[in-house]
């Protein structure tokens, strides 16, 4: 079958697409977008985390044919023209990066909380709250620890990026990594 | 252009946290792993695994498999390459000698590849395949008392026994004895980048790409298998995603892509998946083991036993080294450690992160705890009282050994000094709350290595070294090194690794790589140096040095070098439903040298982690009738997910070691020794209740509780 989606803002197809092949295959092996990561192929790790329009799944329970039309955003369109976003830039700030192999799904998962709660003119995440939504993405180099550094800080800086263009700004409020 | 080298005081960037060379395209997903380089005409190669535990192949059913869509070739053992039996690093190694003969050792043994246009085709086809087997009686129950237990011979690796005095003697002198069997289950890696190969002919050479620790190691073991010249191999592993020991050695996918590539002339890829990693990547063997300590009121040890058992396969023998860790860390004048090894009908055993040390660990640091607990001494004072002058088999001096200065400042962050030494003592609710304390130790090894560093007619400087990049930080903390050692800025400086035409080094394993490379890439630097020290200019290709530390490691004098660390844990366990959090780790520890703080501190907190994963989630079951594990995937192979860490603190206190020019001693592993010890002691503290097996599942605190005891 023939799948059309847009993928990172671009409208891509794919043809001779199985019934049983997944979004993550279409992805890495047709697309040229290995950047979301094949971990375990079931559902278990969060490796392969991308958008599907505007929710994080596991691209590699969705079946291609689902996402036929649909908008997908994956760890490589994630940096603008403006450069990385702050989440990416918070993980290498941070030293949320070991091996790199859990990274992209992080990432991705990472970006949605801070769009449901900062970006949504909400509170920054309390660290229960940042564990829980990352609770699917399963790491075994870091131990988490750096990986919670890394999205408070993107979380306080994004906030302190808010606050200043309403124009209250305080200083000293952006760095708040440990 | 003329050196420049010597402009940034010296020490300028060792000891200073930097974030990493290939965090951009780490983050960016822009790092290309093994598993995902693309080659024009690529084929892919998928593993058949057998389906039964022993026995042999009768027939590979081939014909109907060949007529699938996109098939190119089916290989077994009938029709694939023949490979030279070979002596690697560390021997013959039959658990790469795969498609040779019919023999089926264990379930999940490669029986078979299928090679297709795509990943899809390939996986279609396997798993269309059909092969018979003339099926035997298997044996994959693991005891101490399995009566195939043999005691195996010393090799490179491991000395197998050591003792002196009368244990016997010295435990019926003794006013308190603890005695007591712990065991801890099969566990698995689990790296989060699956193994990965490719393999292609290029104009003559064959080029490899794979996921491992050691490239130039790889290289060679290819070289010999296919009967090719060294120099007409390049085995290359730019991003690893993790490893932990199971890259470390040649595995079955490499050598499939290998055979593969040579019978379609085609590059060929073969990736694992999650399932086929629990059989074919090595993993860590069960162990059972017996520590007998008896010693006198005041707590000072007369008689020492460690027994370890664990399992190897019937093809190959990999023994767990558990009780080394006590030819470390306690002396007594009567001292015995030994290890037993039984063969069954299961994949081989390998390094897992701290072999021998990560088991070994959790039974004598819970024993220790338990005879503090007899004698009525807090388990710290006890270590105190214990603390050898040398090393109590080798008696050779340690290089440097602060275990105590590690107790001490754990302690004090800790808190320590207010616990109530009583357990169940402390309870919130429905949770009963402990703390408990272990000792960390894993040896501090080096192992030759060449590099080469260029100065280059641009002012900068190229580093090359068959080194690779586990996650570990190696790259950066190698520019570090490399800067240092020619005084010039980071930014000056390009390191290149995980190549093996760079030549021979260390592979990133047993917490060596950094000291081993650090050697080379200082000698090379130095040597450099020397050369641009000369009148004249550089020339376009620059000027090169190059290092072998071969000789100067030889002339390292004999030492017991090690590093130590102290481990603490709170928990809080759950009354009605059984289930232990962690709700606090600190590790301290005296580890030599730390280059990078931002790199290391993650090492050791990852390590810690482990631990924990070890004390209450990790087990890989078998099902007795099938040989096959029940639990070979992420679902129900459990290991830490974020919501199960707690805040985990580490801190690392002096080590100098003038005895080494490089003063590093490496922190790969002594991160999760130790640890497992400290929850379960916490356990007990919480509870009254000692858990010896592990993990601590909730079913088992529960049945505990119950008996009481
Ligand atoms: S690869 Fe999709 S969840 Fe693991
Ligand atoms: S950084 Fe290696 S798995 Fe997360």
């Amino acid at each position: 079958m023939r799948v059309s989606m847009r993928v990172n803002g671009r409208r891509v197809t794919a043809e001779d697409v199985w019934e049983g092949e997944s979004l993550l295959f279409v992805l890495r092996e047709r697309l040229g977008l290995p950047g979301s990561k094949n971990a375990c192929e079931q559902g278990e790790c969060g490796s392969c985390t991308v958008y599907l329009d505007d929710s994080p799944v596991c691209a590699c329970l969705v079946a291609a044919g689902q996402a036929g039309g649909r908008d997908v955003v994956t760890v490589e369109g994630l940096a603008g023209a403006a450069g990385l976003d702050a989440v990416q830039q918070a993980f290498m700030d941070a030293g949320a990066v070991q091996c790199g192999f859990c990274t992209p799904g992080l990432i991705v998962q990472a970006h949605y909380l801070l769009r449901e709660t900062v970006d949504a003119g909400g509170p920054v995440p309390d660290d229960g709250e940042i564990r829980e939504v990352l609770a699917g993405n399963l790491c075994r180099c870091t131990g988490y620890e750096k990986i919670l550094d890394a999205v408070r800080l993107a979380a306080a800086r994004k906030a302190a990026a808010a606050a200043a263009a309403a124009g209250q700004a305080e200083p000293g409020q952006a760095e708040v990594g440990r | 252009m003329t050196a420049m080298t010597g402009t940034v005081a010296a020490a300028g960037t060792v000891g200073a946290s930097r974030t990493r060379m290939e965090g951009r395209a780490k983050v960016t997903g822009a790092a290309r792993y093994a598993g995902e380089i693309p080659f024009a005409d690529l084929a892919h190669g998928w593993l058949v695994a057998s389906t039964i535990a022993r026995g042999r192949v009768r027939s590979v059913e081939s014909a109907p498999v060949l007529a699938m869509p996109g098939v190119l070739a089916v290989l077994h053992h009938q029709n694939a390459p023949r490979l030279e039996e070979f002596a690697g690093m560390l021997g013959p190694d039959p658990t790469i000698q795969i498609l040779q003969n019919d023999r089926v050792p264990h379930v999940g043994w490669p029986v078979a590849l299928v090679v297709a246009e795509t990943s899809e085709q390939a996986r279609e086809a396997a798993d269309a395949l059909v092969i018979r087997y003339d099926q035997e009686p298997h044996d994959i129950a693991f005891s101490a008392q399995h009566p195939g237990m043999y005691t195996p011979d010393d090799s490179p690796l491991l000395v197998t026994e050591t003792g002196k005095g009368d244990i016997e003697a010295g435990l019926a002198a003794s006013a308190v004895v603890v005695d007591e069997e712990y065991t801890t289950p099969e566990e698995h890696h689990n790296a989060m980048e699956p193994h990965a190969a490719m393999a292609r002919w290029d104009s003559g050479r064959l080029e490899v790409v794979d996921s491992n620790q050691g490239p130039f190691a790889v290289a060679q073991d290819l070289a010999k298998m296919f009967s090719l010249d060294l120099a007409s191999v390049r085995v290359r592993s730019e991003h690893v995603g993790g490893a932990f020991g199971s890259k470390g050695l040649t595995r079955p996918p490499v050598v499939l892509a290998v055979m593969a590539a040579i019978v379609t002339d085609r590059p060929v890829r073969v990736v694992l998946t999650r399932r086929q990693m629990f059989s074919v990547v090595g993993y860590r063997s069960p162990t059972a083991q017996r520590v007998r300590l008896g010693a006198d009121t005041d707590g000072r040890l007369r008689a020492f036993d460690h027994q370890a058992a664990s399992l190897t396969s019937t093809i190959h023998e990999f023994v767990e080294s558990s009780a080394g860790i006590g030819r470390v860390m306690y002396d007594a004048d009567a001292h015995h450690t030994s290890h037993r090894v039984v063969r069954l009908d299961v994949p081989t055993p390998s390094w897992m992160r701290a072999p021998g040390e990560a088991p070994g660990s959790f039974a004598l640091e819970s024993a220790i705890d338990e005879l503090a607990h007899k004698c009525g001494m807090d388990p710290i004072a006890l270590r105190a009282r214990n603390e050898p002058a040398v090393g109590p088999v080798s008696g050779l001096p340690f290089s440097s050994r602060n275990v105590l200065g590690c107790f001490e400042e754990g302690a004090r962050r800790f808190g320590w000094a207010d616990r109530d030494p009583r357990p169940g003592a402390a309870r919130e609710g429905r949770w009963l709350l402990g703390t408990g304390t272990a000792a960390a130790t894993y040896p501090a090894r080096v192992a030759p290595s060449t590099a080469a560093v260029t100065a280059e007619a641009d002012g900068t400087f190229t580093v090359r070294i068959t080194a690779v990049d586990l996650g570990t930080g190696a790259r950066t903390a190698l520019t570090q090194i490399a800067a240092d050692a020619l005084e010039v800025e980071l930014d000056r400086i390009q390191v290149k690794i995980a190549d093996s035409d760079f030549g021979q080094a260390m592979i990133a394993g047993g917490s060596m790589g950094t000291r081993s490379w650090a050697l080379a890439i200082t000698a090379a630097a130095t040597e450099l140096r020397a050369q641009l020290a000369l009148p004249g200019d550089i020339p376009s290709d620059g000027i090169t040095a190059r290092s072998d530390t071969a000789e100067a490691i030889g002339a390292l004098a004999r030492q017991e070098r090690h590093s130590f660390g102290a481990q603490f844990a709170e928990v809080a366990v759950d009354v009605t439903t059984g289930e232990v959090r962690v709700r606090r780790m600190l590790g301290i520890f005296a580890a030599g040298r730390v280059v990078n703080p931002l790199t290391a501190r993650s090492q050791l907190i990852g390590g810690m982690t482990w631990g924990l994963s070890m004390a209450l989630h990790e087990e890989a079951i078998r099902d007795q009738a099938s040989g096959a594990h029940v639990n070979a995937d992420l679902a129900g192979y459990h290991f830490a997910s974020n919501a199960d860490v707690p805040v985990i603190e580490v801190d690392w206190v002096d080590d100098p070691d003038t005895h080494d020019p490089t003063g590093i001693k490496g922190l790969g592993e002594i991160g999760i020794v130790g640890a497992a010890a400290a929850i379960a002691n916490a356990v007990w503290h919480a509870t009254g209740v000692r858990h010896r097996d592990l993990p601590i599942r909730p079913d088992r605190v529960l049945l505990a509780g119950s008996r009481g005891c």
